[in-house]
């Protein structure tokens, strides 16, 4: 992984001066304090790994230790104004559950994830390998990833869960994607509201 | 980057004071003293103290050795000195021996200066926010406006609290490890059975004991026994004793059979060896009457609303004592007043006492934490 995640730029432009953020999986910290430093944000990170909590601390934000598997118990309903899951979505278990959460504490969430229609990757399957890539850079047997789902399959999860896709950015390793994003791109990135 | 060293041989120092101190019990102390220690410098701008509040049991020896005694090593001497997570390179570290201690500062064991004998039980109820009053005073005394930290454990923990909201401009930043924002029912139910211990205790004498020339030995022991259970996980015992006989064979009597018995025991003397009764009967008092929430209806985000320090709160999985549900309740409240807070919830198999230790991950993240603060 790099320091610098391209989406970082999107999910910064979704963010207005000033608001309480919550990041989840926030690893070392970085999202959050570029957020503190470019949107002054009340930012707080969630990290359960104690290595990458650590990080955190040493980065100078707010990092608190929680099981993302448990829901968000114990925050309040619409406390913040963005909740982000920065590249994690897929590797949680409880995928329906976080993102009712994530509704729930947030007035928005921001979302991004790998897409694993990404033609690359329908490519590698057909050439008869699980696929590795910039977007998705573990081989199978250490994946952290529990989830391989598509933009279109993330698109139906939202539809049959009632979630409002406000916004969606597509890129192809860090390019804009603006035809066929389920086949173009490897990285989606969304803004999603509660209702339709 | 040094080797961690201690701080080497130290010496307690005592303050007095003359101004009367108006307890929360409704009594008043019109003139005490407070035996405490410090390490390292205090720095031109006085900006870099940190004060170590201790728990039940603890004292104002908090790092380093005496002289006279190379042996007694301070009780969070793994966290205190040079290149240590509490570096004593950076910060200028107090510890204070709270008031109704047996250590030295005011307290039962202490003479009452206005009968010239022993306080013994005459020596007021004193509070978690009478404490941190006294350290506040003795603050002052030290030249010292704001701390750079309040940090504590367990009852120490509630203290660094308690310093956030009694003192909210004078402190920069709160470690609050393995606390609770107050005791549950059973919290205080294990505190009853000791004092009820110590209280029924032929040789207590109301608590007027050593004009007796006795001490309660069994109720002590008996208190500290029940303590210790508290202290340890079931993990950590199981691991420790598990159902290991002294004889390898049951012998059907009331000796020492379990090896558990034989540690309860052990420590149990020990303790009643060196600890006064009386302060452990007035310190666990103390402890049920924490509840900053109270005032506010239990409603700890209102109670905490006052608090502007840099929090850190840690946990240890295994702490049955104060689990790590009670030290998210503050999380919680912290977080619902915006304030900075981090919060750790340490892998460690040794219950309530992990706290003492010197896991990695805990003692890293007290280095992180500490590096961070600016003095």
């Amino acid at each position: 992984m790099t320091s610098y995640r391209y989406d970082y730029d999107v999910i910064t432009q979704w963010i207005d001066p000033g608001e309480k953020v919550l990041d989840l999986g926030c690893g070392d910290g970085d999202l959050l304090r570029h957020l503190m430093q470019v949107r002054q944000v009340q930012g707080y990170g969630v990290e359960n790994d104690p290595d990458k909590l650590l990080a955190s601390v040493k980065n100078g934000v707010n990092v608190i230790q929680m099981d993302l598997e448990k829901g968000l118990v114990g925050l309040e309903d619409g406390f913040f104004d963005h909740v982000i899951m920065s590249l994690s979505l897929q590797a949680m278990h409880n995928t329906q559950g976080i993102l009712h959460e994530m509704l729930r504490v947030g007035r928005e969430a921001v979302v991004s994830f790998p897409n694993f229609g990404y033609w690359r990757h329908r490519q590698s399957i057909l050439n008869g390998h699980m696929p590795v890539s910039e977007s998705l850079p573990h081989q199978w047997y250490n994946t952290p990833n529990v989830r391989f789902f598509t933009i279109a399959d993330f698109d139906a999860l939202c539809e049959m869960n009632g979630i409002a896709v406000r916004e969606r950015l597509a890129f192809d390793e860090g390019k804009l994607v603006l035809e066929e994003p389920n086949f173009l791109a490897s990285v989606a990135v969304y803004r999603l509201g509660r209702g339709r | 980057m040094i080797q961690p060293q201690s701080v080497g041989v130290v010496a307690p120092q005592r303050a007095e004071f003359t101004e009367p101190l108006a307890l929360r019990s409704g009594g008043t102390l019109d003139n005490y003293h407070l035996v405490y220690e410090t390490y390292g410098t205090l720095n031109a701008e006085r900006s870099n103290a940190v004060l170590v509040c201790h728990a039940l049991s603890g004292s104002h020896h908090v790092a380093g050795t005496y002289a006279d005694a190379p042996h007694n090593v301070g009780w969070w001497d793994n966290l205190v000195g040079p290149g240590k997570p509490l570096d004593t390179r950076k910060f200028f570290v107090i510890g204070v021996n709270n008031l109704g201690g047996c250590y030295g500062s005011s307290g039962p064991n202490q003479m009452n200066p206005a009968t010239g004998k022993l306080w013994g039980a005459d020596f007021p109820f004193v509070t978690v926010e009478d404490w941190v009053e006294s350290q506040a005073r003795l603050a002052d005394r030290l030249g010292i406006r704001r701390f750079a930290a309040v940090v504590g454990g367990s009852l120490g923990g509630m203290q660094a609290l308690s310093w956030a909201l009694q003192f909210p401009e004078r402190v920069g930043h709160v470690a609050v490890i393995a606390a609770a924002p107050k005791l549950t029912a059973q919290n205080i139910a294990f505190n009853e059975v000791a004092r009820q211990a110590i209280l029924t205790d032929p040789e207590f004498h109301g608590g007027h004991y050593y004009e007796h020339g006795v001490v309660p030995a069994r109720g002590l022991k008996l208190a500290r026994m029940v303590g210790h259970i508290t202290y340890l996980s079931d993990d950590s015992m199981a691991e420790k004793f598990g159902r290991s006989l002294r004889h390898g064979r049951n012998t059907y009597s009331y000796d020492v059979e379990f090896e558990i018995e034989s540690y309860l025991r052990y420590q149990g003397d020990k303790f009643a060896g060196y600890f006064d009764a009386n302060t452990y009967l007035l310190t666990t008092k103390a402890l049920d009457y924490f509840d900053p929430a109270f005032e506010y209806g239990g409603n700890l985000p209102a109670a905490l609303a006052r608090a502007s320090a840099d929090f850190l709160v840690v946990s240890f999985t295994t702490d049955w004592r104060f689990s790590p549900e009670r030290s998210r309740e503050i999380v919680y409240a912290l977080l619902h007043n915006k304030r900075r807070v981090s919060y750790a919830e340490i892998d460690c198999p040794a219950g309530h006492d992990s706290f003492l230790l010197d896991e990695t991950r805990y003692h890293a993240l007290l280095s992180a934490w500490f590096d961070r603060i600016e003095v």
